[in-house]
């Protein structure tokens, strides 16, 4: 049996497909009381646009795992930081060729980013921001392949 | 000042900005600062949506109602953001300088006892410094750049300027905003403008340029033509 917690964990983010919204560090509670599962999911951005997709795909998913009365709640505080991605996502965001964030909050200095297709430090920023509102672009000047890098916040 | 009268100005001012900057889409001078602005504009609407809600609540109104059937009187941006987005120089000036004074503004409130509030500004106050520091490195680039490039930025910065006094007006001092922008200006090798010039204000009591019309009038128009209608 799949507990509402599972089911709302493994719901996947939109905008980064390889990741589940836990792993993102979005889902920030999920709560069981008498019938009602109350899953509280927090924004990587104030403007992300994927927020009203991963509400339906939660109510979906813990639906379908035969739990019929659910709210999807959001919460700003405290505000999501790129620490909140898990190892096991940082893994996986690599695997897929984006580079992962630093640790420990934006830092105004440049530190490397390292190529996530060859692993060499020599990279360079394109532009500031990218796809997403979380990612930037980057291109990796021995491999010479852009790649996007989400960005420490 | 109240605090709806607070909220509706931050969304205000967040949801101009954002309307504006999307002005630049698909027509910005570099596909990257395309992407930038819509990133930046995206990040301001997120910002508005969620001060114009909380407002509504007690107003008895939803965001959509606020953003799209109020008349430009019932407006409380400040006039920067009103502003035509004039050449890329005139943008990021006017970015550099609203992201100078939200970025304070957001910090002061996220230590304010309304949680919702201070949550949504601790929020907002993140991307704010990300806007100030782009906002920072174009007026630079710019600025420290060519001789036309040079003359541009500081045309810029002299435009806009008169309209920062509306900023620190209120909740954020000059000297708070001066601390953010003057090492920017001083490392862009522009002049700072003398501070005892004109200053027009009135957007914090709806009394507006004439540009917030056009720009209401481009913003609402399918909305009052086509009353409840959805994507």
């Amino acid at each position: 049996m799949v507990t509402p917690r599972q089911a709302a964990a493994a719901v996947v983010d939109p905008e980064l497909r390889v990741l589940t919204i836990e792993e993102l560090g979005i889902l920030r509670d999920v709560r069981v009381d008498g019938e009602r599962v109350t899953v509280t999911i927090t924004p990587t951005y104030t403007g992300c646009p994927a927020m009203d997709v991963i509400r339906a795909d939660v109510q979906q998913a813990v639906r379908a795992a035969g739990y019929s009365d659910v709210a999807v709640e959001t919460v700003f505080a405290p505000a999501w930081t790129t620490d909140w991605i898990s190892d096991a996502g940082r893994a996986k965001l690599a695997a897929a060729g984006i580079a992962p964030p630093h640790r420990a909050g934006p830092v105004r200095l440049s530190l490397t980013v390292r190529c996530p297709r060859c692993g060499s430090p020599d990279t360079e920023q394109l532009s500031r921001f990218g796809s997403t509102a979380c990612k930037a672009l980057w291109r990796c000047r021995a491999c010479a392949e852009p790649f996007d890098h989400v960005k420490a916040l | 000042m109240n605090g709806v009268d607070r909220l509706l100005r931050l969304g205000d001012d967040a949801l101009i900005a954002a309307q504006r900057l999307a002005e630049w889409h698909a027509s910005s001078p570099e596909m990257e600062e395309d992407v930038a602005l819509a990133n930046i504009a995206l990040d301001q609407l997120g910002a508005a949506r969620l001060f114009l809600t909380y407002a509504g609540e007690s107003l008895g109104k939803d965001e959509d109602a606020l953003a799209y059937l109020r008349d430009d009187r019932e407006f409380r941006n400040c006039l920067l953001v009103e502003l035509p987005n004039g050449d890329f120089a005139v943008t990021m000036a006017k970015l550099l300088f609203l992201s100078a004074y939200q970025l304070p503004l957001y910090t002061a409130l996220a230590a304010r006892p309304d949680e919702r509030l201070a949550a949504i500004a601790a929020k907002a106050r993140k991307e704010s410094a990300y806007h100030l520091d782009h906002g920072s490195q174009w007026t630079i680039r710019l600025g420290d750049g060519t001789e036309e490039s040079h003359r541009r930025m500081q045309d810029a910065v002299d435009q806009i300027w008169p309209y920062t006094h509306e900023l620190t007006a209120g909740e954020v001092s000059r000297t708070d905003w001066l601390a953010n922008v003057e090492p920017v200006l001083d490392e862009a090798t522009l002049a700072r403008p003398a501070d005892d010039g004109w200053a027009p204000d009135g957007g914090r009591s709806g009394v507006h340029t004439e540009h917030l019309s056009c720009l209401l009038a481009e913003m609402q128009v399918v909305h009052r033509a086509y009353p409840g209608a959805r994507w």
